[in-house]
């Protein structure tokens, strides 16, 4: 099982995977929107994501759980 | 004279302006969103109204906001700073209907400079040079394919409406410009509400340089000297220096002249910027675009020539003669000017966060434009500059030499800042020697941060 967390404070632009989806080494899960930029975040490894902890709009601070992939 | 303005901006540059308000008399208005209310620029404006939420499409991108609290605090004039509603010639029209003065060209010259493809078509009859490209928007792949084709690879794809990179991408073949394309078209869409896609030749070894513009009251057009803009990341600025190292005195001379020329075009008012692109292997320039504002680092401009640009614009926006004789500009000596940024120092990305300690760095030639100060909290929701940290010096070698000092002597505690890139830059063997072009970052940081797309 894989958390994937948030590196910094920003606000959930867009949520790309959604829970059961299959994912790949690389696939975008969500896009996080930071001081003006687009930050993607990916899948570290294959797997299934069985949680998906944000919704576009949400604000995340540094650390905040953003999925599971198991 | 003017008697007040209200600034319609925050952090480093809405501090700035207000410093040359006080200097000269004019009761100053600042205007805030909840993030930005404990910003040194709020508490140092003789008045300051509050304008909405963090997002700035609810405050500082709020035209009615902002020209409400005009009317309220009874503020004369409005000064835009750079970036939010700068190049918005919608709002300057509006501002101007409501019975203030604008701080700013004619919003005609702001339209006309604003799409990226009727500037380059207008340059171009003004015997401005321009690199190959569109005449008009690109409406889809298959155009862009056959406009790639007729330019000639490599091309660089961007939003005709658009400004700070965003969106900007290189391309060297059919696959690299669909893609580029997409990105291009749906940030355009996002970022700047217009779909117009421009593209453009792309020069690989180029150093971006622009050039300072003035229109005054009366109608001339002066240039006020160059700044090498070429360290960039993400295809935005970090470090900018004036003079150039790689503009010959023969080059400065068609440049500015040129750069003249494009203002007299639109008749132009006030400050603004031409920036060009630099052929590094043949020494000739083309127009990229005309900033129709102030710039972010005008201080470079203002530290070898003497001038307070923003003392300029508030002069010519009352339809005054300029503080200083046209006739004997001479710039003195060398400027660098360092972006401080909230991002971590290798990847670039933001880190935003609480400011727990805020040291400056201080001494002969140092000048810093901060926008915080320690107990502040840097937010998501605007762009990552904290400070400008700029430095004069009799000559390049004495500007790196404080330069590097003033790095040194700059503490940030909290969020990780750029300050330990600047560091290295200040000793790296390519920008020390000054032959350096738009790909250095990518050298010194090899990997997602550098400039290449």
């Amino acid at each position: 099982m894989a958390e994937v967390r948030a590196e910094m404070v920003a606000n959930v632009w867009k949520v790309v995977a959604a829970e059961g989806d299959q994912v790949d080494d690389g696939d975008t899960l969500v896009i996080l929107e930071s001081m003006k930029m687009e930050i993607p975040v990916v899948a570290e490894g294959p797997g299934t994501i069985t949680r998906m902890h944000v919704a576009e709009g949400d604000v995340v601070q540094e650390g905040d759980l953003i999925a599971i992939i198991d | 004279m003017l008697d007040s303005v209200l600034v319609a901006n925050r952090g480093e540059i809405a501090r700035r302006v207000i410093r040359t308000a006080r200097l000269m008399g004019i009761r100053s208005v600042a205007v805030y969103s909840e993030a930005d209310a404990d910003l040194p620029y709020v508490r140092e404006a003789d008045q300051a109204a509050p304008i909405g939420p963090a997002a700035p499409a609810l405050s500082y991108l709020d035209a009615a906001a902002i020209i409400a609290a005009a009317r309220e605090t009874g503020a004369a004039a409005v000064h835009p700073g750079y970036g939010f509603l700068a190049e918005n010639a919608g709002f300057a029209r509006q501002v101007i209907a409501a019975g203030l003065i604008w701080v700013g060209p004619d919003p005609a010259a702001i339209e006309q400079m604003g799409d990226k493809i009727r500037a380059r078509n207008l340059m171009e009859r003004a015997g401005v040079p321009v690199a190959p490209g569109s005449r008009e928007p690109v409406a889809d792949v298959t155009a862009a394919l056959a406009e790639a084709s007729r330019i000639g690879y490599p091309v660089m794809v961007k939003a005709a409406a658009g400004g700070g990179g965003i969106g900007m991408g290189a391309a060297a073949d059919d696959a690299q410009l669909r893609a580029a394309f997409e990105t291009a078209r749906s940030r355009a869409e996002r970022f700047f509400g217009s779909p117009e896609i421009l593209i453009e030749r792309y020069v690989e070894r180029a150093r971006h340089v622009e050039v300072q513009i003035l229109g005054l009251a009366d109608g001339r057009v002066l240039a006020l000297g160059e700044r090498d803009c070429s360290v960039q990341r993400r295809h935005q600025k970090v470090a900018e220096e004036t003079p150039s190292p790689g503009v010959s005195a023969g080059l400065r001379e068609q440049m500015l002249a040129a750069a003249v020329r494009a203002g007299e075009a639109v008749g132009y008012r006030g400050a603004g910027t031409v920036e060009c692109l630099v052929d590094a292997e043949t020494g000739s320039f083309v127009f990229l675009e005309m900033n129709t504002r102030l710039q972010v680092e005008h201080p470079v401009t203002e530290l070898v020539t003497g001038i307070d640009l923003v003392e300029q614009q508030f002069l010519i926006a009352a339809g005054e003669p300029v503080s200083f004789d046209p006739a004997a500009v001479s710039p003195s000596g060398h400027a660098l000017e360092l972006r401080v940024y909230a991002e971590d120092p290798v990847r670039f990305l933001p880190r935003p966060g609480t400011i727990t300690e805020w040291t400056e760095p201080s001494g002969a030639g140092i000048r810093v434009d901060a926008g915080y100060q320690a107990g502040n909290t840097v937010t998501p929701f605007y762009d990552p500059l904290l400070a400008k940290l700029c430095v004069h010096g009799a000559d390049r070698d004495q500007a790196l030499a404080r330069a590097r000092e003033a790095v040194a002597g700059f503490v940030v505690g909290g969020p990780k800042t750029n300050l330990p890139f600047h560091a290295d830059l200040l000793v790296s063997a390519e920008f020390v020697s000054g032959d350096y072009d738009t790909s250095l970052v990518g050298r010194l940081r090899p990997g997602p941060g550098g400039p290449a797309s």
